[in-house]
C-alpha cells in the first residue's frame, strides 16, 4: 500500500476593516438593505470612475510587514473580465502581476509543539463581489451589491501545509494576525475570511505534487479541517482505486460533510487581464512604508513568547488570550499594574469571561475598567480583603460601577486580621459546639472546616482564613480536656 | 482568425450572431486583424510598454465615506427589481 | 440675430442687452427644430433651457456675469445630463436617463451655460462618419449627402449650421478634430488628463478626452477654462496649470512631419501649403521634423481602443440600467439577447476585436506590443518637442465623404484616423481649425503641441483666425 502524502496551498481573502470601499466612497457597513450602500461606482453606472482609498494600501503594508514580506516600491491594479451579475463592471479590479505584497512568510505552532515557518507567496488587493441571493425568489435571482467593491486582501500560501490539521493551524493562525493588525474584524460568520484551498496528494517522498483539486469558499477553522480531511481522503482513495484526481474546482457542504464538484463555468477560463487604465501606478515610498511601521503592534509570536515564556502562563491561558484580542488588550492593561499575572489570567479567563458569556458582551467591553480590576486583584495580595469578598466585589463593580476601594469602604468588606478579635471569635465558636470539638480531639481532623465555616459565617465572610486556620488549630489543640 | 476563434470571442463578450452576419463578420475581423499586424514590422525590443500617455502616479483618496446618494434614483432606471434588489433569471449554482 | 455669431459677440450682445438669453435661447431652439433633417439633436430640453435663461437674464441683469451666463451650448450625448436622457447613440442606453451629471456638464453650468440639449455621435464613440448612431446619421450642412465626420458629428454639425453656440465633444481617436475639419469648424482635443472623464461614458479609458467644438480658437479656449482643471472623481485627471490662451505670443518653431505631408493629396497638400504661409507670414518659422513611427499608429490604436473597449462596454448586461431583452429564460439569454439586441455592428466588431487582442496567446502579439509602439510614438513627439513648439498636419486625408462611401469597409473607415491617433496615443493637445476649402467643402488643419501646451497652440490659431477668414464661412445650407 503507498503511503500518501497531502500538499495544500491556501489562498485566503480577507475583507479590509476600512469605513469606505476601496474604489468608491460608499460606506462598507453590513447587514443593510438591500443595494443601500452601493453607490453609482458600486453599480457600475455609465461614466463612473474608480478612485483609489488610501487606508487598504496602508492595511495591505501593515500585513506585509508583519510577515517580514517585501512591499512593492511600485504596484498595478488590473482588470480580471468575466461575467456574473454579482460582478456590475464585467469585470474585477485586482492585481495580476504586480502584487503590494511579496513573499514573506507565518510561523505556525503545529500539534507537537513545534513551530513551522509558512510561506507566504504574496498578498495584493482586489475588490469584493456583490452577493447574489438565489432563495428569495421563484425563477430569480436577487442581486445585492451593498457587498461589491470591499477592499479584499487575498493573501496566498506556498503548498507546505501536509494536512488538515496544518492547513486550519496556518487558517487560525492568519486569523490572529490580522485580528490583531486590526485590518480585518476577523468574524468567519460574516465571511470577513474565505478561505479556498488547492489540494494534492503524493506519494510520500515524491518531489513532485499530483494533480489538484480547488475547495472554494470555506469560512471556519473547523470546515477548513473538516472540508480537507474529506478531499484527502477522497483523492487517497481515487488513486488507490487507480483511478486520476481531475483539476476541477469543489464545494464543501458542510452539512453533508463532503466535497462535491462545481458545474464548471463555461468560457470563464480566459479572464483576460490587462492594467486598468482608470488607474495609475501605485508608487510606495518609504515614508509611507514607515509611517505604517510605527502602527504595527506585538504580533501574536512574540505576545505568545512574553505570555509563556516571561510570564509563566499556561497553554491553555496563552492561548485564550491570543484568540482574541480585546482579551490579550484588557489582560496587558490589567497585568500592567505590576500584580500577580497568574491570579490576573484567572480572573480573566474565569470571572470576567463568565461574566462577559452570561450578559453576551465581548471583551472590547468590559464593564470593569482594567485599572479596577487591577485593584481589585491588588486587594486580595495585600490582604485588604479575602477572595471570597472579592467576588461579591467584583458583582458590584459589574452591575454598579464604581471603585474597588469605595465599594471595600461602604460595604465594610475589609478583611479582618486583628487577631485578638479573631481570638474571641473563635473561643466563642469552640464554647458553642463541644460535640464538634470532641470529634476534632478524636482525630477527625475533617471537622476542622466546619469550624472555619463558622467563624466566616460570624464575621461575614472578612476574616482572614489565613489567620482563622492558624488561630482554630492552636486553640483547639491547647483546650482543657473536657469535663 | 476562423469561425471557431469567432465563436470562443462571442462567447467571452456573451455577444450572440445571425448565421447570415458569420460570413461578413469574419471577412471583416480578418482583414482588421490584417491591419493591425502591421504592428509585427516595427522592432520593439527592450522597448518598456506604456499603459498612460501621462507618466504619473494614483493619488489617494482619504477612508472618508460618503453616503449622500439616493438608492431609489438608480433602482427607478433598473430593469426589474424587488425589495431593493435587482433580479436577474435564476443563477443554478 | 447672427446664427453664426461667436461667443465673444453672444457675450457682448447679451451685456449690452442687444437681446436676452432667453430670446437666444427661443432663436436657438427654433432653428434646432427648423433643422430637423440634419439629426444632429438627439434630445432637445427645451423647458429646462428656457428656465436657465431666465435665471441667466437675472443674472445678467444683476451684473453677476462669468464668460459663459446665457450662451446656449449642447453635449455630446456621452456626457452624463442628470435627468436627461445619456444614450451614447446606442440602443443599449435608449432608456438611460442620467442619474448624475458628468463634471464636464456640471462646470459648464455652474460657469452659466445653458444645455439646450444633446448632440448625436456615432455609437458609444465609434465611427469616423457619424453613421453607427442607433439614431440615424448625421448629415454635413455644407453638403448633405456628405458625412460630417465622427465621432462628435452631432456637435461639429450643430456649431457649423448654427444651432449652438459651441458643443462638447470627445476625442479618443480623432472624434472632435475630424468632424471639426469636415464642418469648417474649431475643435480641440485637450491633453489626456486636462478634463474629467468622469461622468463622461467610457470607450478607451487611455485615450478619452473630453473637449470644446466652437466657432473660434478663443472660443474654444473660453470653454475650455470652464471645463479644465483637476477632479478628485477621475484618478487619471491632471493637476495643471490653467490654459491662457492669451500669455504666449512669441514667434514660434512650427515643425513639419513629413510623415502627414509626404502622402497627401495635391489639392489638400494645396490648401495646407498655404495655411504654413500664412502662419511664417505671422513671423513663425516653419521647419521639417521626423516622426517615424506614424504609420503604426493606426494599428496600436485600433489594438488599444478595442481592448479597453471591450472591457469597458461589458458593464451593458441589461441587470442594472439600459437595454434588457424580453423574458429571457436564463442568465446566459439576458445577456447575449440584451448585448446582441442593444449594439450595433461596429460596436460589436470592437468588442470582438478587442477582447482578441486581450485573449490568453495573443496578448503578447497584440496588445503588449501596442503598449510598446505607443511609447515609440510618444517618444516620436517628445524628441521633436525638443526642437519645436507646435507641429502643423492635415487633420484627415479628405474632406467629408459622401455617406455610406465606407459603412462596409471598417478598415477604410479605421484608415480616416491616420493623421488624428498619434496625437491621441501620446496623449497631446490637437487643434483642428479650418484652413481653405476644396470642392465646396472644408478642409482643416491641425496644430499639436507638447503636453499641456493648449494655451500656445490656441494661441496660435487665434492669431490663424485673426488674419484668415476660413473660420467665418458658413455652409449655404438653410432651413427658415
Amino acid at each position: 500500500m503507498t503511503e500518501w502524502e497531502a500538499v495544500i496551498g491556501l489562498e485566503v481573502h480577507v475583507q479590509l476593516a476600512t469605513r469606505s470601499k476601496i474604489f468608491s466612497r460608499a460606506a462598507t457597513s453590513f447587514g443593510e438593505y438591500p443595494n443601500s450602500n452601493a453607490n453609482a461606482v458600486d453599480i457600475a453606472l455609465p461614466g463612473v470612475l474608480p478612485v483609489l482609498n488610501e487606508e487598504p494600501i496602508r492595511m495591505a503594508i501593515k500585513f506585509g510587514l508583519a510577515i517580514d514580506a517585501e512591499i512593492a516600491s511600485s504596484c498595478r491594479f488590473d482588470r480580471k473580465n468575466y461575467f456574473y451579475p454579482d460582478l456590475p463592471k464585467g469585470y474585477q479590479i485586482s492585481q495580476l502581476d504586480q502584487p503590494i505584497v511579496g513573499r514573506g512568510a507565518l510561523p505556525i505552532f503545529l500539534s507537537d509543539g513545534s513551530i513551522r515557518e509558512i510561506g507566504i507567496t504574496r498578498a495584493h488587493l482586489e475588490e469584493d463581489a456583490g452577493k447574489s441571493i438565489h432563495t428569495a425568489y421563484d425563477g430569480f435571482t436577487g442581486i445585492d451589491l451593498n457587498r461589491a467593491g470591499t477592499p479584499l486582501l487575498e493573501i496566498v500560501s506556498e503548498p507546505e501545509l501536509y494536512s488538515a490539521a496544518e492547513a486550519a493551524a496556518y487558517f487560525r493562525e492568519l486569523h490572529g494576525l490580522v485580528t490583531t493588525l486590526e485590518i480585518c474584524d476577523g468574524n468567519l460568520n460574516e465571511g470577513s475570511m474565505r478561505c479556498d484551498a488547492n489540494i494534492s496528494i503524493r506519494p510520500k517522498g515524491v518531489e513532485t505534487l499530483g494533480e489538484r483539486t480547488e475547495i472554494k469558499n470555506v469560512n471556519s477553522f473547523r470546515f477548513v479541517e473538516k472540508a480537507l480531511e474529506y478531499e484527502i481522503d477522497r483523492q487517497i482513495a481515487v488513486l488507490d482505486a487507480g483511478g486520476e484526481v481531475v483539476l476541477e474546482t469543489r464545494l464543501y457542504d458542510s452539512e453533508r460533510d463532503e466535497t462535491r464538484s462545481m458545474r464548471s463555468k463555461e468560457s470563464s477560463d480566459d479572464y483576460r487581464y490587462f492594467p486598468d487604465p482608470d488607474l495609475l501606478p501605485v508608487d510606495i515610498t518609504d515614508e509611507m512604508i514607515e509611517s505604517v511601521r510605527v502602527t504595527v503592534p506585538e504580533l501574536p509570536t512574540a505576545k505568545r513568547n512574553r505570555y509563556v515564556l516571561e510570564l509563566g502562563l499556561t497553554d491553555y491561558e496563552e492561548g485564550r488570550l491570543i484568540e482574541d484580542l480585546n482579551a490579550a488588550r484588557y489582560f496587558d492593561a490589567v497585568a500592567e499594574r505590576g500584580i500577580d499575572v497568574k491570579l490576573a489570567a484567572n480572573w480573566i479567563l474565569g470571572d470576567v469571561a463568565a461574566a462577559l458569556n452570561r450578559d453576551e458582551i465581548s471583551f472590547a467591553n468590559v464593564p470593569i475598567a482594567p485599572d479596577e480590576l487591577g485593584t481589585l486583584i491588588q486587594r486580595i495580595q495585600d490582604e485588604t480583603i479575602t477572595g471570597k469578598i472579592a467576588k461579591s466585589v467584583f458583582e458590584t463593580l459589574w452591575a454598579e460601577g464604581g471603585s474597588v476601594d469605595g465599594t471595600i469602604e461602604n460595604q465594610g468588606l475589609r478583611q479582618l486580621n486583628d487577631t485578638s478579635e479573631l481570638e474571641n471569635v473563635v473561643s466563642q465558636i469552640i464554647s458553642d459546639h463541644p460535640g464538634q470539638v470532641g470529634q476534632f480531639r478524636d482525630g477527625k481532623e475533617k471537622i476542622l472546616g466546619f469550624f472555619v465555616g463558622q467563624v466566616m459565617k460570624a464575621t461575614n465572610g472578612q476574616a482572614n482564613p489565613k489567620q482563622v486556620n492558624e488561630i482554630l488549630r492552636r486553640e483547639l489543640s491547647v483546650l482543657p480536656p473536657t469535663p | 482568425m476562423d469561425q471557431q476563434t469567432i465563436d470562443k470571442l462571442l462567447s467571452l463578450c456573451q455577444l450572440s450572431l445571425q448565421p447570415d452576419d458569420r460570413e461578413k463578420l469574419l471577412r471583416d475581423l480578418s482583414s482588421i486583424v490584417e491591419l493591425v499586424d502591421f504592428m509585427q514590422s516595427i522592432d520593439t525590443d527592450g522597448v518598456k510598454p506604456l499603459a498612460h500617455p501621462l507618466e504619473v502616479n494614483q493619488r489617494f483618496r482619504p477612508d472618508e465615506p460618503d453616503t449622500s446618494f439616493e438608492q431609489e434614483r438608480y433602482q427607478a432606471i433598473a430593469p426589474q427589481t424587488r425589495d431593493g434588489l435587482y433580479l436577474v433569471p435564476r443563477v443554478v449554482e | 440675430m447672427n446664427p453664426y455669431a461667436n461667443m465673444a459677440q453672444l457675450r457682448s450682445g447679451l451685456d449690452n442687452g442687444d437681446f436676452s438669453a432667453e430670446e437666444l435661447v427661443h432663436f436657438y431652439l427654433g432653428r434646432i427644430n427648423a433643422a430637423a433633417d440634419l439629426n444632429c439633436f438627439i434630445t432637445v430640453d427645451s423647458d429646462r433651457a428656457l428656465a436657465a435663461a431666465k435665471s441667466a437674464d437675472k443674472a445678467i441683469a444683476d451684473k453677476r456675469t462669468g464668460p459663459l451666463t446665457g450662451i446656449p451650448i449642447a453635449h455630446k450625448d456621452l456626457f452624463c445630463t442628470e435627468g436627461l436622457l445619456t444614450s451614447c447613440a446606442s440602443r443599449m442606453l435608449h432608456n438611460f436617463v442620467a442619474p448624475y451629471d458628468a463634471t464636464v456638464v456640471d462646470r459648464l453650468r455652474k460657469a452659466g451655460a445653458i444645455t439646450l440639449g444633446k448632440t448625436n455621435m456615432d455609437e458609444f464613440a465609434m465611427g469616423s462618419s457619424n453613421e453607427t448612431s442607433f439614431y440615424g446619421p448625421v448629415k454635413n450642412p455644407w453638403n448633405q449627402a456628405c458625412v460630417p465626420g465622427g465621432s462628435s458629428g452631432g456637435s461639429a454639425a450643430a456649431v457649423a449650421a448654427g444651432l449652438a453656440a459651441a458643443c462638447t465633444g470627445s476625442d479618443t481617436g480623432g472624434s472632435i478634430r475630424q468632424p471639426a475639419s469636415f464642418c469648417g469648424v474649431t475643435g480641440l482635443k485637450p491633453t489626456y488628463g486636462r478634463v474629467s472623464r468622469y461622468g463622461m461614458i467610457a470607450f478607451a479609458s487611455s485615450l478619452d478626452q473630453g473637449g470644446p467644438i466652437a466657432c473660434t480658437a478663443s472660443d474654444a479656449g473660453t470653454l475650455l477654462n470652464a471645463m479644465e482643471g483637476h477632479d478628485p472623481n477621475d484618478s487619471t485627471s491632471a493637476i495643471a496649470e490653467a490654459t491662457d490662451i492669451d500669455s504666449s505670443r512669441r514667434p514660434l518653431k512650427i515643425g513639419i512631419p513629413s510623415q502627414y505631408w509626404n502622402d497627401l493629396d495635391s489639392s489638400m497638400a494645396k490648401v495646407l501649403e498655404a495655411a504654413r504661409h500664412t502662419l511664417e507670414s505671422l513671423g513663425h518659422d516653419c521647419v521639417p521634423v521626423e516622426l517615424p513611427h506614424t504609420e503604426a499608429a493606426i494599428a496600436v490604436y485600433y489594438v488599444i481602443a478595442g481592448a479597453e473597449a471591450s472591457t469597458n462596454l461589458s458593464r451593458y448586461d441589461g441587470v442594472r440600467y439600459g437595454h434588457r431583452t424580453t423574458s429571457p429564460e436564463n442568465l446566459d439569454d439576458l445577456y447575449q439577447f440584451s448585448r446582441t439586441e442593444g449594439f450595433g455592428s461596429e460596436v460589436k466588431r470592437r468588442i470582438l476585436t478587442g477582447t482578441y487582442a486581450l485573449s490568453v496567446g495573443y496578448y503578447d502579439a497584440y496588445y503588449l506590443k501596442a503598449q510598446q509602439i505607443r511609447r515609440l510614438i510618444r517618444q516620436d513627439f517628445l524628441d521633436a518637442f525638443m526642437e519645436v513648439d507646435v507641429l502643423l498636419t492635415p487633420v484627415s486625408p479628405s474632406t467629408a465623404f459622401e455617406r455610406e462611401a465606407l459603412i462596409e469597409d471598417p478598415v477604410g473607415m479605421y484608415q480616416q484616423d491616420i493623421y488624428t491617433t498619434p496625437a491621441s496615443l501620446a496623449g497631446l493637445p490637437a487643434l483642428s481649425l479650418p484652413c481653405g476649402m476644396r470642392e465646396q467643402m472644408p478642409v482643416g488643419m491641425q496644430l499639436i503641441g507638447p503636453h499641456f501646451g493648449e494655451s500656445s497652440i490656441l494661441s496660435l490659431g487665434c492669431q490663424y483666425q485673426n488674419e484668415t477668414d476660413w473660420h467665418a464661412l458658413h455652409p449655404a445650407y438653410e432651413h427658415d
